[in-house]
């Protein structure tokens, strides 16, 4: 049991070994060209600093910006994200477990999905107007594809044993949606939902880079426009880190809900218990 | 005794015009309350597809079933299946309790009760304790298991079984067929089961309904005169056991001895097989649906007459001493 925490010490260092070592030789680099367009990390991190943290213990030593630009941004992003999930897999399941809704569809959705999302941004600017249901609209309309069709493959995993199975036992339309094909289909859910969340942060930084007054890609056009370079890098290593995290959350998530599946080294250890 | 189950001229033809098959044809039997009763036949022969009209998972395109007297039409609520291909059939992402339990959330039984009789069942197959894993942690015994408590645990009036242990070793076979053995004394279980292999449709049943190839019919029906309580040794030792097995045998592969009257008929509705002597009569499917299946009868005597040809050749089959 000792080995434990020296495995696990040994696992994060290996993990971020390489980041730490990309960070020396960007600050290394980027010191000795001394342009005003690449700063140095160690700078970039002191603009973080400033930027989002103030002395003020009722507003919880945040700057103004994290409640006007970046809470508002991460609500559209992940509230996109939300409405992708939410759509993607009951449409997802319905469209995997019937075969001539899918033959019906499949035309349709290949050709929406062919569209480049960022490409209907002023669509949905006439549509929504310019604010923060176009900016929804626009996220959604992206990040549904890879949950969606992900769903119908996951659904459409189910095997005929399992249908007979609980056709013979007389299993209840609802027991069947939630016991059966939607843990079936959970695995491949759950890689779409990954893809799905990258793509509704790039979608919430694309849309207010368009067409925005406040929020994170604003921001980054602001300072951009503004030749504040340091800021603007400052605002792109927050995308990264929000991305990461977010990421990591959902695979958190995703251990914890198909902790059913074997595990690749336990299966066999275990199979020898007899009988 | 009373009839569980009634199969009376089933039939099914799969697709239509050129490219239709006949699995199953003009099939009739009765499985009495209480009885467990074993269908074998050549691989291929369409016992799941009479399996699968019995348990309602398809309508037959000719004949009825009917399980205690009410004609099935979808999946009858008495019955409970166990499918060859455990490993399948459960639902990986529940435990084995919850796997059990399963069938009887839909059934409207309450939490308490579900919990209750999933552990009994367990109990049953000897798993007391295995019911917080999950089944891919369990041998494959052990997961075939899991599946005949879930069907024990919905009490059903019948239980079929689809070639329940052809996917496990030897060994574990005939720890399960004897398992299966005690709990259906136990339970009074009614169970019809279908196998490919002889052997163990002789040591488990107490009657033996012989399939021929497609279009599948019963050939010949077979009761199995053993004492009650078996055993994998001395059971299958036995003259009985073993006269038995080979009479069944000898019925699947078409080698009928020529005395009886229905290798008579055979004999006159074949003609050319027997001049092809024994190569025709073991191989070519021609030489055996004319032996094993012969339309003629079916079509006259029914399922009464037959039942009593049928007895005529078990006694033949009993007494009849075999070389070995």
């Amino acid at each position: 049991m000792s080995e434990q925490p020296r495995r696990r010490a040994r696992g994060f260092l290996e993990r971020w070994l390489v980041f730490a070592g990309a960070v020396v030789v960007w600050e290394i680099v980027t010191r000795i060209s001394d342009s005003v367009f690449f700063p140095p990390p160690s700078k970039i991190a002191q603009f973080c600093a400033e930027l989002w943290f103030v002395a003020e213990p009722t507003q919880l030593f945040l700057a103004d910006t994290v409640y006007e630009d970046i809470l508002p941004s991460l609500a559209r992003a992940l509230g996109g994200w939300l409405i992708t999930a939410v759509v993607g897999i009951s449409l997802g399941l319905a469209l995997g477990r019937s075969r001539i809704a899918y033959e019906y569809l499949n035309p349709l959705v290949t050709f929406l999905r062919s569209v480049p999302p960022p490409a209907l941004i002023p669509v949905f600017m006439v549509a929504f107007g310019i604010g923060t249901e176009m900016q929804i609209a626009t996220i959604v309309f992206g990040a549904l594809w890879p949950v969606l069709l992900n769903s119908v493959d996951g659904a459409r995993s189910v095997d005929r044993v399992k249908t007979d199975t609980a056709r013979s036992f007389r299993i209840s339309r609802a027991e069947w949606i939630r016991m059966v094909v939607f843990p079936a289909a959970l695995p491949k859910i759950f890689a779409g939902l990954r893809t799905s969340l990258a793509i509704s942060l790039i979608l919430m930084v694309m849309s207010e880079l368009v067409s925005s007054n406040h929020g994170i890609g604003y921001r980054i056009q602001l300072s951009q426009n503004t030749f504040s370079f340091d800021t603007m890098w400052a605002w792109l290593v927050l995308l990264g880190a929000l991305g990461y995290l977010l990421n990591n959350a959902l695979l958190a998530l995703e251990r914890r809900m198909l902790g059913w599946q074997p595990k690749r080294e336990a299966a066999p250890a275990t199979a020898k218990a007899g009988g | 005794m009373t009839t569980m189950l009634e199969v009376s001229d089933l039939g099914h033809t799969y697709g239509s015009g050129d490219t239709a098959y006949t699995a199953i044809s003009g099939l009739s039997f009765t499985v009495d309350t209480g009885e467990l009763t074993c269908i074998v036949g050549p691989s291929g022969c369409g016992k799941s597809t009479l399996l699968r009209a019995i348990a309602g998972l398809h309508t037959p395109t000719s004949g009825t079933v009917r399980l205690k007297g009410e004609t099935v039409a979808g999946v009858p609520e008495d019955l409970a299946v166990v499918f060859q291909d455990y490993s399948r059939s459960l639902f990986p992402w529940l435990t084995v309790r919850d796997n059990v339990e399963f069938p009887l959330r839909s059934r409207g039984v309450p939490a308490e009760d579900r919990a209750r009789r999933a552990a009994e069942a367990l109990e049953w197959v000897g798993l007391g304790k295995a019911g917080k894993k999950y089944p891919w942690q369990l041998s494959g015994g052990m997961q075939q298991r899991v599946s005949i408590a879930r069907a024990l645990a919905c009490r059903p009036s019948l239980l079929l079984m689809d070639e329940p242990f052809a996917s496990v070793d030897a060994q574990t076979r005939f720890e399960l067929e004897d398992l299966l053995l005690r709990v259906r004394r136990e339970l009074n279980a009614t169970v019809l089961l279908v196998t490919h292999d002889i052997d163990e449709s002789v040591y488990l049943g107490d009657r033996v309904l012989v399939l021929s190839k497609p279009p599948a019919t019963v050939v010949a029906e077979l009761p199995v005169d053993l004492p009650p309580v078996r055993d994998q040794i001395t059971t299958r030792e036995s003259d009985a056991f073993v006269s038995l097995r080979s009479e069944v045998a000898r019925l699947l592969h078409g080698k009928e001895p020529a005395a009886t009257p229905a290798r008579g008929a055979a004999a006159r509705a074949a003609g050319a097989v027997d001049q092809g002597g024994h190569v025709a009569e073991s191989s070519t499917p021609k030489g055996q649906r004319t032996v094993t299946a012969p339309k003629n009868r079916r079509n006259g005597a029914g399922g009464k007459g037959r039942k009593k040809h049928m007895k005529t050749k078990k006694k033949r089959g009993v007494t009849v001493q075999r070389p070995r």
